[in-house]
């Protein structure tokens, strides 16, 4: 292969003529450490809200999550980042679709919403399989000591079921991490982003993407020593498989 | 698991030294194969695209099937296979490297930095950096867009040309990058920027094949000067020879102006439209004095 190695381009200045092709690669990962964090809220919670509503015993609560889910779940990623950002300004009332277009970084907000909504869809069937995977006489139980159904969720139902499906989280959370880079499609500057584009000038691709590798891998393994932690706090003495409690 | 990685890094960069060493030149590779890859772009109107047959058409490769015809006739190979490879900005660098194109025919800009990587054909156009606007409200100069929101396209010379603008005028523009033009010429169509800075010759067939193409309107004066050619391994002279031998016999036999005119003036596939886009006087001169040379003061 004809390839002209060449690590030290990291150092050399970027297209803004005043940052090295480093820092720029290094705002890349902060832009993606962002996007993932703040979609992964977003994610946790209205996930925790439509996983409960699809295991709530009204219908309708039950019909309206489900479509949520399906809607969100089955269409591509990509095209969701399209719609959030080219279509649904469109589709609002003209002030304001104006003022979410003049909004600041927009890419990065509406990113963190598409995403988050997107993973919130997931985290919803995480929730509801942790919910349906208890026994049902927990929620008999709840109701016989006079719980109203919001206190059977909160004080009995959801404590266990969020600790049984902390290692579903986990891995939830590095895929939210993995897709911040589809939002490379509407122009925000996240780690391949800003890999793509140091290749696109200097032609170094291999140095690029090598770099970004090494950062996705070292922010993923970063979150996987972290949520280790969170499984071992969090798991549930004597309950399924027997693990040592730590 | 540090240590795995930078094995497997260091693997690489000997496998790729090793193979650069038996490499004996792309029209031995041809000959040897019997066939030739040329690289080509998907949507670069009217440069190197697909028709409506999903067959590979436009300017460029125009100028590929005089050096496939050239490469046919030095090797005594009239029936060498022809194979047409679509690439991106992402996988031209690679596949070229590595063997499986030949060359690349698009629109790739020869500068410095890239030449450290590839080589380039004689030019074989001329773009300028310019800027696509609304006709409501147009911008001429980046002193016009002061204070607004500019799109570009990612990692393109234009970045470089902004920056420099918004730095030195002092401008306060809110600069946002674009994955490709398509993505920059939606983001100009809903409003989310008021220009669009790019090279022209894109930003000409954008705009003629949007909705809309009298809604736009471009910048008269360039901003910076862009030479394309075909990029080539680096250091394979035999055939890069071969290549600006063939370049500089049409421009030299004047048939280079009608093969401009079939793409730039006239009616082109698949919709029959016109970019009405006449030859510059920076192509006029490079096709008087041909060269590769990628700096851009030598074409302005």
């Amino acid at each position: 292969m004809s390839y002209n190695w060449n690590w030290s381009i990291f150092f050399e200045p970027s297209l803004d003529g005043t940052h090295t092709y480093l820092t720029t690669l290094l705002w890349g990962a902060g832009w993606t450490l962002a996007t993932a964090f703040a979609a992964f809220a977003i994610a946790l919670s209205l996930g925790s809200v439509v996983g409960v509503a699809r295991t709530a015993p009204q219908a309708w609560v039950r019909a309206l999550s489900t479509c949520f889910v399906e809607v969100l779940r089955n269409v591509p990623l990509l095209v969701q980042m399209f719609l959030w950002y080219f279509v649904l300004p469109e589709l609002l009332p003209d002030e304001l679709g104006t003022w979410l277009k003049q909004l600041p970084d927009a890419q990065f907000y509406t990113a963190v919403v598409c995403l988050g909504c997107y993973h919130a869809a997931r985290m919803a069937e995480v929730v509801r399989a942790g919910l349906q995977s208890l026994p049902g006489g927990q929620r008999m139980a709840g109701q016989a000591l006079g719980l109203n159904l919001a206190q059977t969720y909160r004080y009995v139902l959801l404590p266990m079921a969020y600790r049984i499906v902390v290692p579903a989280i986990t891995s939830e959370f590095l895929s939210c991490t993995k897709n911040t880079s589809v939002a490379l499609a509407i122009g925000l500057m996240e780690l391949t982003g800003s890999a793509r584009a140091m290749q696109e000038n200097s032609f170094q691709i291999f140095e690029a993407f090598s770099a970004a590798t090494t950062l996705y891998l070292a922010l993923n393994l970063i979150i996987i020593f972290a949520m280790r932690r969170v499984e071992r706090l969090a798991v549930v003495p004597g309950y399924g498989t027997p693990q040592k409690a730590a | 698991m540090k240590k795995t990685l930078a094995a497997s890094m260091l693997t690489l960069m000997f496998a790729a030294g090793g193979a650069h060493a038996q490499d004996d030149g792309t029209l031995a590779k041809i000959a040897e194969l019997g066939a030739i890859t040329v690289g080509h772009r998907d949507g670069a109107v009217p440069f190197s695209y697909y028709d409506d047959n999903q067959r590979p058409i436009g300017y460029a490769m125009d100028l590929c099937a005089r050096v496939v015809d050239a490469v046919k006739l030095k090797l005594n190979k009239p029936d060498l296979k022809v194979t047409y490879m679509p690439v991106t900005g992402t996988t031209r660098i690679p596949l070229l490297a590595n063997g499986t194109i030949d060359m690349e025919c698009g629109t790739t800009t020869n500068n410095a930095e890239r030449q450290q990587q590839v080589t380039f054909s004689t030019t074989n156009f001329v773009a300028g950096v310019r800027i696509l606007s609304n006709q409501s409200n147009p911008i001429e100069t980046m002193a016009d867009a002061k204070g607004k929101t500019v799109v570009t396209l990612a990692g393109t010379t234009s970045v470089k040309v902004i920056n420099v603008a918004n730095t030195e005028q002092n401008l306060g523009l809110t600069i946002l990058t674009a994955k490709d033009l398509a993505e920059g010429m939606l983001t100009l169509e809903t409003n989310r920027a008021v220009a669009l800075i790019f090279d022209d010759v894109s930003l000409a067939g954008a705009a003629a094949t949007s909705k809309t193409p009298k809604a736009f309107v471009l910048s008269k004066q360039p901003l910076s000067v862009e030479p394309y050619g075909i990029m080539l391994r680096r250091g394979d002279d035999a055939f890069k020879a071969l290549v600006n031998h063939t370049l500089e016999g049409l421009y030299a036999s004047g048939e280079i102006n009608a093969i401009y005119a079939k793409w730039f003036t006239q009616p082109i596939p698949p919709r029959g439209i016109n970019l009405n886009f006449p030859m510059s006087s920076q192509l006029k001169n490079v096709i008087a004095h041909p060269t590769d040379d990628p700096n851009p003061d030598l074409y302005r």
